[in-house]
């Protein structure tokens, strides 16, 4: 189905770029995990990462805000905002916590999530 | 190379912070750790334990979840005590039958609490106070109980007492067998000053009594005394000292003190070199060190020593700090050097109930001790005179009393600690490391949290952090404002007023004009509150819904779970049976947990983020609007029911409460705002908690402003009494804009008006006087947000742009989180616990 054939065999496809809000996310389903989905427009980029937040797994991470510290780019927690890197999933809030990230790619207006 | 076997006995506090080392200073491959505890749960902080019953979790509590020991390569064995130690074979055997061999072993089997041997300690109804589960067993047990009692008068015991206050029982007593409290750590003076103090919270204190018997069937009901009185009891928690954890050691051989603790060296050597001892089972010098700052430095010593350090225990001081909100108490170094060979400086003020004591080297010059009584603020810095010996400037006094003009601060002052000075005493963190992670660039508290592990154990040094951190930066010639975050070079009200001047419309305008990077959930949220306060426009439209708070963003609050909660509008408290009833069908359509408010009114709560359109148009249909409970905004004007029905009321306050809810709906601000309008002086709304209050009076209303309840309950201000409705309006008007205009991000108006400069004064000649020239205008701008005000809930039931985001999957819009869980609970649901 939405899967892709052959040389793409792990690229998934998400939604249409424009289903993402600017600078904002949204979650995005996969079998039975959910991915977070930023769209950081004001930098260019695009960042996946898990939805479950490592703090009280909870299902949330698309709703947070992004941003960055220094440069580097980060989105917080809506719960008690704990920041990652949505480079690295690294906490920067000084605990031990990591978030799965995920590389994405744009093609076509099209969005894909390496899921592998 | 084969790697060492250290067993680690214990997995509490110490044995945690043991394993935190050794993993920060081993190479990889160097130890095979294995770890038994005997409680459940992996290490928690039990330092904060009693935060456990101000609503802390198991959870916020511990100190690493099992994954960390995983990750470190760490097994971990829960539930099971080790029970036997064959030191001929080098190997242990533990309850649940695991052998292991062991290179090392770490005996950090801590204290348990001592429970003195009074006839009838077993029945019901008695505990003490040492783990989670004690505390979960005092509070399942708490509801029946009507008067408690706890044995001991030391920090612990206080604390203990002060919990079953916290938890309903308002007659407690505590029953100490010294003449006065807390007496290893403070002085008569001091005593009789903290017993009043205590007894200002409603506790009975009995010092001089010895138990002889506890009394009852089953459960406890009576506590007898050897002096022949006697009080009635139905929940008694024990907490007279502590009794070192030493059973092991001693059967496999190893000495024991008299009174219990497990013998050890400078290394922390038991009488076998393999075996270790740390935190509080540990006995050195005839000394057990009952606090964590200790227990942490013997952790670190055998942890050095195991990656081949040399480092040694030679002692530790036991300075502390009583942790009752409300009550400051400090000792420091030795509280009670005598006259004879110390000069002692004493400060009383009883009518304050302050009592500070500080005694000084015969030659002047060097701080012993002491002790600080109502007002600990000076306690850090104290403290850090004291274990630097740090010589004192020509006015020791000025070390309590505070520098009186003149140069001098009496030798304290951050500025005045040497580099190697312990700021952090549970991390060992000295000013020069923090200074120097100031200097590398770690310019806010977190980051150096985060980087030095300063704060992050007690976290009584974090002010002193922040302070070393603001005079580093000053130091440096960086000049340190009070800015929002690292995007923007201003304060709130700065860019407050920019963005007028500018008449700025979206985050990204504000941040291209006046900031830089790409922002923050600091000031994403400062920046859109502003937006809303100068114009009043829709929120969520586009590039600014992106920079609300979660739950601005989704028009709701989020909860536990991932769902949303519902608050239509009720202003005044009053609704329509009919529109009682809708809600009662959309709250049974949607299967929502319903629950009347503190704020008088109706909140649903369990929503699915994709069902809130839905929810919200049947509410809209049946003429509710939002009730703002998510935002930075007005909440709610409670009323009383005033004189329609009350035969004490003098006005209509329920008239008015809506009056003045539909006029200041949907403003948003620095903080929430609540009001409350009572129809006379017996104040049956409360109205003096509010950030604004009204009361009827014979002639007219009084308005009330700056107060709050929440967790530091202060009473308003009177600022106009006796005046007309129109003449209220029109000063809350200015009150509300010149809030909104001054106050920095998240400070209610209680706040703001602490920090101001002239206090209540200054704001009433503005308000009431008018004594900027501003008033006019304040008025005019408030009546433009009024004139422009929406229901935004309404905006997105009529929008199906808008209702797009309220998805929680993009590319399955359909269907909900499949991972929130309800239960039920007295015929609702609830949602599941955090995991
Ligand atoms: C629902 C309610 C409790 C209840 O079941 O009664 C409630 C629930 C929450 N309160 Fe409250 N407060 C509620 C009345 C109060 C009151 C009583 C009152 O308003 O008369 C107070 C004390 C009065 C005051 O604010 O001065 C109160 C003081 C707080 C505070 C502390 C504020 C402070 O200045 O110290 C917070 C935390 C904050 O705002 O930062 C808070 C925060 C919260 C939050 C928003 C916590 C959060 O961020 O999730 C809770 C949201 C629950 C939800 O999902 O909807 N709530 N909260 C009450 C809603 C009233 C309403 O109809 O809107
Ligand atoms: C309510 C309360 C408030 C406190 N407040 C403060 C404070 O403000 N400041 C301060 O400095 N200190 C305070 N303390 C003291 C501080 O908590 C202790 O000093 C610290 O917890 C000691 O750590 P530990 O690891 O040595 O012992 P513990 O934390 O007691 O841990 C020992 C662990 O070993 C386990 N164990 C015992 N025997 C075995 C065995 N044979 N096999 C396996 N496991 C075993 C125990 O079950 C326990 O989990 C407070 C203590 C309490 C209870
Ligand atoms: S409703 Fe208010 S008092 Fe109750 S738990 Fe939530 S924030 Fe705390
Ligand atoms: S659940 Fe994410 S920060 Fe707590």
């Amino acid at each position: 189905m939405s899967e892709l054939k052959s040389t793409k065999v792990n690229w998934f496809y998400a939604c249409e770029t424009i289903d993402v809000p600017e600078d904002g996310g949204v979650c995005v389903k996969h079998g039975t995990d959910q991915i977070a989905l930023f769209n950081f427009t004001r930098r260019g980029e695009w960042y996946a990462t898990s939805n479950m937040c490592p703090h009280r797994q909870q299902m949330a991470i698309s709703r947070g805000m992004i941003g960055s510290v220094e440069d580097e780019p980060k989105v917080a927690c809506p719960f008690h905002k704990k920041t990652f890197s949505l480079k690295s999933g690294a906490c920067l809030s000084g605990d031990d916590y990591q978030l799965k990230t995920y590389p994405v790619k744009i093609e076509d207006g099209k969005v894909y999530i390496d899921v592998k | 190379m084969k790697k060492v076997k250290i067993v680690v006995i214990g997995n509490g506090m110490v044995g945690y912070k043991f394993c935190e080392k050794l993993m920060s200073k081993a190479s990889a491959d160097q130890f095979e750790v294995v770890v038994f505890g005997e409680e459940v749960r992996p290490a928690y902080d039990r330092v904060h334990l009693s935060e456990f019953f101000a609503g802390k979790t198991a959870d916020d509590l511990s100190m690493a979840g099992v994954d960390w020991y995983l990750n470190q390569g760490i097994k971990l064995h829960l539930g099971d005590p080790v029970q036997q130690i064959d030191r001929s074979n080098k190997t242990i055997h533990s309850y649940k039958g695991i052998t292991e061999s062991y290179d090392y072993i770490v005996l950090a089997t801590g204290s348990a609490a001592f429970v003195p041997a009074i006839p009838g300690v077993e029945k019901n109804g008695v505990f003490v106070y040492r783990t989670i589960e004690d505390l979960e067993m005092i509070r399942a047990y708490a509801p029946r109980a009507k008067k408690g009692a706890v044995i001991g008068g030391g920090l612990l015991g206080l604390e203990a007492a002060k919990a079953m206050l916290d938890l309903g029982i308002t007659d407690t007593h505590v029953i100490e067998f010294a003449p006065r409290l807390m007496p290893r750590q403070i002085d008569e003076v001091g005593s009789k000053l903290l017993q009043g103090k205590l007894e200002a919270l409603g506790l009975t204190i009995l010092t001089n009594t010895n138990t002889l018997e506890i009394a009852g069937e089953e459960a406890i009901t009576k506590m007898k005394f050897a002096n022949d009185t006697s009080i009635d009891v139905d929940m008694l928690v024990i907490s007279a000292g502590i009794k070192p954890r030493d059973e092991i050691a001693k059967l496999c051989g190893l000495e024991v003190g008299q009174r219990g603790g497990i013998q050890v060296n400078e290394q922390l050597e038991t009488t076998d070199p393999f075996i270790f001892a740390i935190g509080e089972c540990a006995l050195y010098k005839g000394m057990i060190y009952g606090l964590i700052a200790p227990g942490y430095e013997m952790a670190e010593v055998v942890a050095a020593n195991l990656c081949g350090g040399k480092k040694e225990f030679t002692g530790f001081d036991m300075s502390t700090k009583l942790k009752l909100i409300g009550i400051d108490v400090a000792s420091f170094g030795d509280p009670f050097s005598p006259a004879s060979e110390a000069r002692v400086i004493v400060y009383e003020d009883t009518n304050k109930g302050i009592y500070k004591r500080v005694n000084i080297s015969k030659d002047g010059k060097e701080l012993l001790g002491g002790i600080l009584i109502g007002d600990a603020e000076q306690y850090n810095m104290l403290l850090q005179t004291c274990k630097n010996k740090i010589v004192l400037a020509a006015n020791p006094e000025d070390l309590i009393l505070g520098s009186r003009g003149g140069e001098s601060e009496g030798g304290a002052g951050v500025t005045g600690l040497p580099d190697d000075a312990m700021i952090c005493s549970c991390e060992s963190v000295s000013k020069g490391d923090i200074c120097n992670a100031v200097i590398d660039g770690a310019e806010t508290v977190d980051k150096i949290k985060s980087c030095t592990k300063a704060g992050t154990g007690c976290g009584g040094c974090v002010p002193m952090v922040k302070d070393l951190m603001v005079h580093t930066m000053k130091a440096q010639g960086k000049y340190v404002r009070n800015v929002v975050c690292e995007h923007f070079a201003y304060s709130r009200q700065e860019i407050y007023d920019l963005t007028k001047i500018d008449k700025l419309q979206t985050y990204n305008e504000v941040l291209n004009k006046h900031g830089k990077g790409d922002g923050c959930e600091i000031c994403k949220p400062v920046v859109s509150s502003i937006l809303a306060s100068l114009w009043n426009g829709m929120i969520l439209q586009k590039g600014n819904d992106v920079a609300q708070d979660s739950n601005d963003r989704f028009l709701a609050n989020i909860q536990k779970g991932g769902t949303y909660s519902v608050v239509p509008r009720i202003p005044g408290g009053e609704i329509t049976p009919d529109k009682l009833i809708v809600l009662g069908q959309v709250a049974k359509q949607y299967n929502l947990y319903t629950k009347i408010t503190g704020g008088q009114r109706i909140d649903l709560f369990g929503a699915h983020v994709s069902d809130l359109p839905a929810i919200w148009k049947l509410l809209v249909d049946a003429g509710f609007e939002t009730g703002q409970a998510y935002g930075k905004s007005l909440r709610t004007v409670k009323s009383c029911v005033g004189s329609t029905w009350c035969r004490f009321g003098l006005h209509d306050s329920v008239s008015f409460a809506i009056e003045i809810e539909e006029r200041y709906r949907g403003l948003r601000s620095p903080h929430k705002l609540k009001s409350g309008v009572s129809g006379c002086i017996r104040e049956c709304a409360e109205a003096q908690s509010k950030d604004f209050g009204i009361i009827a009076t014979e002639k007219g209303w009084n308005l009330y402003v700056c107060g709050n309840g929440g967790s530091k309950p202060q009473h308003a201000h009177l600022i106009a009494t006796d005046i007309d409705s129109a003449t209220l309006i029109k000063y809350l008007d200015r009150f509300l804009v010149f809030y909104i205009k001054t106050a920095d991000p998240l400070t209610r108006t209680a706040t703001w008006l602490n920090k101001m400069e002239g206090g209540i004064e200054y704001l009433k000649n503005v308000v009431v006087n008018d004594s900027l020239g501003i008033a006019a205008e304040l008025e005019k701008e408030m009546q433009a947000l009024v004139d422009a005000y929406k229901c935004e809930w309404k905006e997105v039931v009529e929008s199906p742009e808008l209702q797009k985001r309220f998805n929680h999957f993009v590319n399955a819009p359909q269907e909900n989180d499949p991972s929130i869980q309800f239960v039920e609970m007295r015929d609702q649901k609830k949602v599941a616990d955090w995991k």
